[in-house]
């Protein structure tokens, strides 16, 4: 074990960034430079650290590692506890992976207020990596919605010309499952009489009839996140106004706060709801993916389209975890991690497009790979991934969670099969009418093919993409203890209430 | 050595694909049909070690997918099976590469097209060297990706776009039912692994499971789903739409996939899991019923294109029938002989279709050929054999390998067994007919093109035409070659374990046992037919077009293909579009943003302009409503006490 606080570290290393920015002034031009220089340093020095949370992770060990505790406000038994298993532990990464890329992709991209759009995402990875940390309620609850400002912010201010609607959608929708979020955060702690996780986790045992009502009120949050049909709504609007980058965090990590809010708190904390309740997510899911799919191959607008698929692929994601099926949760995992970097690599190729011809706008496209080969490559490649061929990281997950789902419901497994044939035809329908038939529109006779810069962002994208597909085992293994405690905890919960049930009769 | 075969085009592709610029066209032509001609070399000399030797081996790769008790590893398994797909596989597609040196040379995406070849031939191989099930799902859509990008290679064609997503759509139909297929195994097996599965078969069978809320025989139920699958790819009746379509590809591609290999891994897959398919007779019965029925249909609408790459697409769609067929009644050696026979006479077919095509200034139409042969005579003797092994004249190819299959389906003596014979032979007359149809209609007569492409009638280059020499000698000899080793006396030898029939299926041996008639009328048969297509083609040319209009609903049925596209159109591709608008704009639209967001911020704004509207600013108005609210408390407290 290491003898400094890394979490913590990684926690806040972007946020002494974002103060440096702050205090930069001088020069328009040298302030812009300054800023974008210091937050891609910052961030990187970020990944590097969490880098080293991988290297110390004990993959044998199922509970939290790297565990930092301390008062925070005594009184009420609130700690400042941090640390992470082998479920947060590549939410942690995938958050800065995207991070520096994000900054990269905004280099020259963005050009007005430019310090403080440095500032809004580093303060964002602050607030995702301390939220994958997090290990008392309040501490979660905190960078949960704190989450949720700089993201605002990056939306209204430097969004499209919808950017006030959609902010507020975003607001209206996260909010509501913010309050009843809040509500239950309160009832836990008055139950359990703390608010530290692993402990309310493993000694707390609430009753059957309050389970579901917290269940609920959890699930309305996470629900609105992740996104479920029909609270998903918000997500079109967000990533069609939000700029490229803001886009990559929603998609890359955002998205995943919901996924891993199910893991962390509805699962463990609430056994006996969640078994009654998982069929109302199966039903859920899978109309989210039969729906959202045909709405996709509806789209006439790139960023609209990715969009909506996001949401498919996220059904895959909660059929997964409420399986229960060792299959199930760890596909759902891989899934998201997939998915955060297929989406966010995605969202990157509409953007590269944007910033050439500034339109979304699938019917102004045609015929790109004469001009733009390197690029169709890289859009090939997400294009397949995102459609779950094997070899690729999309489908492991995919797989995985529909093998989980069989061996529960085979109704919900085939419904949620149908996925992958609609997947296929709107990402291919898609990429046809981008990237194949003649170059016929004249704006798009001189475009420029991917610049170095574009490359370098692209490029672990693309490594991963291939490295998730064809050796999963390297995310697979470590998270393999921690879902297996969870599983185990799961069935023995519901093994002991079911015992109490046949007593009391 | 397999790791050499496999992963040779692999690396040979990535070459090409991404130094195509750096080293050339002639670079990546020599890299990657170098890299062929070893793998097909070294894929003889496998055979002969594991094939003729009987040393079946599995080499470990690494792990793929652990999870749980969910554990798959990237394998190479070589035994029997592969090693007879891997010498058809690799010679034809050797075959096929040096052929596409000479045919595309005046494209200007060789590289490309070269590094697709290769990287189809490594999923191929994949394929055929599984030693799970989802390795031979990754060789199976990844296969299924190198058709797509092979049929839209010319992608600025909106006709090639569409049919390569259709090819890729289809198959994904068939995927679907693999996926679940594989989910149901390791639901009921705990394994995806081949070697476990099949220990386990006798213990599963007459097991039920529960699927879609119907209780039904467990191995039914995973054997109709794995099925499906085949179905996409062998594209059997129902998912088989997608195969004329692909013909939009270059011809070489459609000789190495759309005939010879990647549309016979449906085929191989039933052969690879007969240990499965075996113990689920009902199962086999729809197999057998649908690649009857494939096998005619296909035949009849072979008859009526004019196309002459549809011709032949047509006729592999029906000769993959047969096997399918033969697979379903047991007979999967029989299936396998046929699909290696096959796979050279077939390819050869379509790189001799190519050769006629290059000849004619890229013409496809039969209408606008004939009385070429003197001016190609090297392709016309290629084609003459290619459709001799075809129709299964005599000591040609597919006279050992179609006759052994009818006479597994006659020796089943079950009723899907005689349909499948009758079918069977029905398809053969067809067969023969539209063979030497084509033959017909594209060497002989007046010619029908106009001058200047009649004046550029030429016979191809050495480069094309040895590749089709080298199919031609398989196409002549491997039947005969081989009769013995995959369905003769020493079949049971050679198979070993890498098929299994159950004790008293076994077609393939009952066949050498029936009737003299039988073994007659496929021969009797196909002579028929092709006497019938000299008649309607050289004696009487007006035949056809009286035919045609006396059986006209028959005659359009047939050239509109059984109105299959028509109908998936209406059944399917409208209403998906249709429903994802309306659940776009009404479902997101109306309802939930309605009632939602939109509808909260809408009656929040409502109610605060009406609440606004009371603060008009005017004392009476205030002093009326003070009034008002005392003599409604004055009155409530009156009531109540």
């Amino acid at each position: 074990m290491v003898g400094w606080p890394i979490l913590s570290l990684t926690t806040f290393v972007p946020l002494i960034g974002a103060v440096f920015i702050f205090l930069i002034r001088g020069e328009r031009d040298v302030v812009i430079q300054n800023a974008r220089n210091v937050a891609l340093w910052t961030s990187l020095v970020t990944f590097l650290v969490s880098v080293f949370i991988y290297v110390n992770f004990d993959p044998t060990v199922a509970g939290f590692q790297m565990v930092e505790k301390g008062d925070w406000i005594p009184g009420l038994g609130v700690s400042y506890h941090m640390g992470v298993d082998g479920i947060s532990m590549w939410f942690v990464l995938l958050s800065t992976l995207l991070t520096p890329l994000c900054i990269l992709a905004s280099w020259d991209v963005v050009r007005e207020r430019v310090k403080e759009y440095m500032i809004a995402f580093l303060v964002l990875e602050t607030m995702m990596v301390g939220m994958f940390c997090a290990l008392d309620l309040v501490l979660f609850y905190l960078f949960f919605e704190g989450v949720l400002i700089p993201m605002f912010l990056i939306i209204g201010v430097w969004g499209g010309p919808r950017r006030v609607y959609a902010a507020f959608k975003f607001f209206l929708y996260t909010l509501l499952g913010s309050v009843l979020m809040l509500v239950a955060v309160l009832a836990v702690y008055w139950v359990g009489g703390t608010t530290d996780i692993p402990r309310i986790i493993d000694t707390v045992a609430f009753p059957a009839g309050m389970q579901t009502w917290l269940w609920l009120a959890f699930f309305a949050s996470f629900a609105v996140k992740v996104p479920m049909w029909p609270v998903h709504t918000w997500l079109p609007d967000a990533h069609v106004e939000a700029p490229t980058a803001g886009s990559v965090i929603l998609a890359g990590v955002l998205l995943k706060m919901g996924g891993y809010g199910f893991l962390r708190f509805s699962i463990p904390m609430f056994p006996e709801a969640t078994a009654d309740l998982a069929p109302l997510v199966f039903a859920l899911s899978v109309v989210a993916i039969i729906y959202t799919s045909l709405v996709a191959l509806a789209q006439e607008d790139m960023k609209k389209l990715i969009a909506y698929s996001s949401v498919a692929h996220m059904g895959f994601v909660t059929i997964g975890m409420f399986t229960l099926t060792t299959q199930g949760v760890e596909g759902s995992i891989f899934q998201m991690l997939s998915h955060g970097i297929v989406s966010a690599a995605l969202f990157l190729c509409v953007g590269v497009l944007y910033d050439r011809v500034h339109s979304r706008e699938i019917a102004r496209y045609g015929g790109l790979v004469h001009v733009m080969p390197a690029f169709a490559v890289v859009f090939m490649v997400m294009t397949l991934a995102a459609v779950g061929l094997p070899g690729l990281s999309g489908f492991v997950g995919e797989f995985l969670t529909l093998v989980g789902a069989f061996q529960v419901n085979t109704w919900v497994a085939t419904l949620a099969t149908t996925g992958i044939i609609l997947g296929a035809a709107y990402m291919f329908w898609l990429y046809r009418r981008v990237i194949f038939g003649k170059l016929v529109k004249a704006e798009l006779r001189s475009l420029p093919d991917l610049t170095p810069r574009e490359f370098l962002v692209f490029a672990p994208l693309v490594v991963l993409v291939f490295w998730m597909g064809v050796y999963p085992a390297t995310f697979l293994e470590p998270m393999a203890a921690s879902v297996a405690k969870l599983i185990g905890d799961y069935e023995s919960a519901l093994a002991a209430a079911r015992s109490v049930a046949v007593a009391a009769q | 050595m397999e790791s050499a075969i496999v992963f040779l085009p692999l690396i040979a592709a990535f070459v090409a694909g991404a130094f195509g610029r750096w080293i050339g066209d002639r670079g990546a032509q020599v890299i990657t049909s170098g890299a062929m001609v070893v793998a097909a070399v070294l894929s003889l000399i496998l055979f002969i070690q594991v094939g003729l030797h009987h040393a079946p081996r599995t080499v470990e790769l690494f792990t793929w997918i652990d999870s749980g008790t969910f554990e798959v590893s990237w394998a190479l398994r070589v035994d029997a099976l592969t090693v007879v797909m891997l010498l058809m596989v690799t010679t034809v597609s050797a075959c096929v590469h040096i052929y596409s040196i000479g045919y595309m040379a005046h494209d200007p995406h060789i590289p490309r097209f070269m590094a697709y070849l290769s990287l189809f031939t490594f999923f191929m191989l994949a394929l055929v060297t599984a030693d799970n099930f989802v390795q031979l799902y990754f060789g199976w859509e990844g296969v299924g990706l190198c058709s797509y990008l092979l049929i839209n290679f010319w992608y600025e064609r909106p006709s090639a776009n569409t049919a390569a997503i259709k090819a890729f759509l289809v198959n994904r139909v068939g995927d679907f039912g693999f996926g679940l297929g594989i989910m149901a195994v390791y639901l009921l097996f705990g394994s995806v692994e081949f070697e476990t599965v099949f220990a386990q078969v006798p213990e599963v069978a007459g097991t039920t499971l529960t699927f879609l809320g119907a209780e039904m025989d467990a191995l039914t139920v995973a054997c109709l789903l794995l099925f499906l699958g085949a179905m996409g790819k062998s594209a059997q009746l129902g998912l088989h739409t997608w195969l004329p379509d692909a013909m939009e590809g270059p011809t070489p591609v459609s000789a190495l996939i759309h005939a010879a290999t990647m549309v016979t891994a449906g085929v191989f897959m039933l052969a690879r899991l007969s240990p499965l398919f075996e113990y689920a007779p009902a199962a086999l019965d729809v197999v057998a019923f649908v690649g009857a029925s494939t096998a005619f249909v296909a035949a009849t609408i072979g008859m009526t294109q004019f196309d002459i790459k549809r011709v032949i697409a047509y006729s592999t769609m029906s000769q993959l029938g047969y096997m399918v067929f033969a697979c379903g009644v047991s007979a999967y050696s029989a299936g396998m002989f046929h699909l290696f026979t096959h796979g050279f006479f077939k390819a050869l077919l379509f790189l001799g279709a190519g050769s006629v095509i290059h000849a004619m200034s890229d013409e496809q139409d039969m209408r606008r050929m004939g009385g070429i042969w003197r001016l190609i005579p090297a392709t016309y003797v290629l084609m003459w054999i290619g459709s001799l092994a075809l129709a299964g004249l005599p000591f040609f190819a597919g006279f050992y390998s179609k006759d052994i299959i009818l006479e597994a389906a006659f020796a089943a003596h079950t009723p899907i067994g005689q349909y499948a014979f009758w079918l069977g032979l029905a398809a053969a007359v067809m067969t023969a007919f539209y063979s030497w149809r084509l033959l017909f209609l594209t060497f002989h007569g007046t010619p029908r093109a106009d001058e200047r492409v009649m004046a550029h009638v030429h016979e191809s280059p050495l480069v094309m035409l040895v590749p089709l020499g080298i199919l031609a000698f398989g196409a002549v000899f491997t039947g005969w070659l081989f009769y013995d080793l995959y369905v003769g006396h020493d079949a049971h030898h050679f198979w070993a374990d890498a098929i299994f029939v159950r004790a008293g299926h076994d077609t393939v041996e009952a066949a050498h046992h029936v009737p003299v008639i039988v073994k007659l009328l496929p021969l009797v048969f196909a002579a028929g037919g092709i006497a019938l297509a000299y008649y309607c083609y050289m004696a009487r040319p007006d035949m056809p077009a009286l035919v045609a209009a006396r059986a006209r609903p028959l005659d359009r049925l047939f050239a509109n293909k059984w109105y299959f596209d028509e109908l998936y159109d209406a059944a399917f591709v409208r209403p998906a579009r249709l429903l994802g608008v309306v659940f776009w704009k009404t479902g997101d639209g109306r309802v939930i943003d309605g009632f939602g967001p939109d509808g909260l911020a809408a009656s929040t704004r409502r109610l605060a302009q009406r609440v606004a509207a009371l603060q008009s600013g005017y004392m009476f108005h205030y002093a009326f409503a003070m009034v008002v609210g005392v003599v409604a408390i004055v009155l409530w407290f009156a009531v109540r006490y």
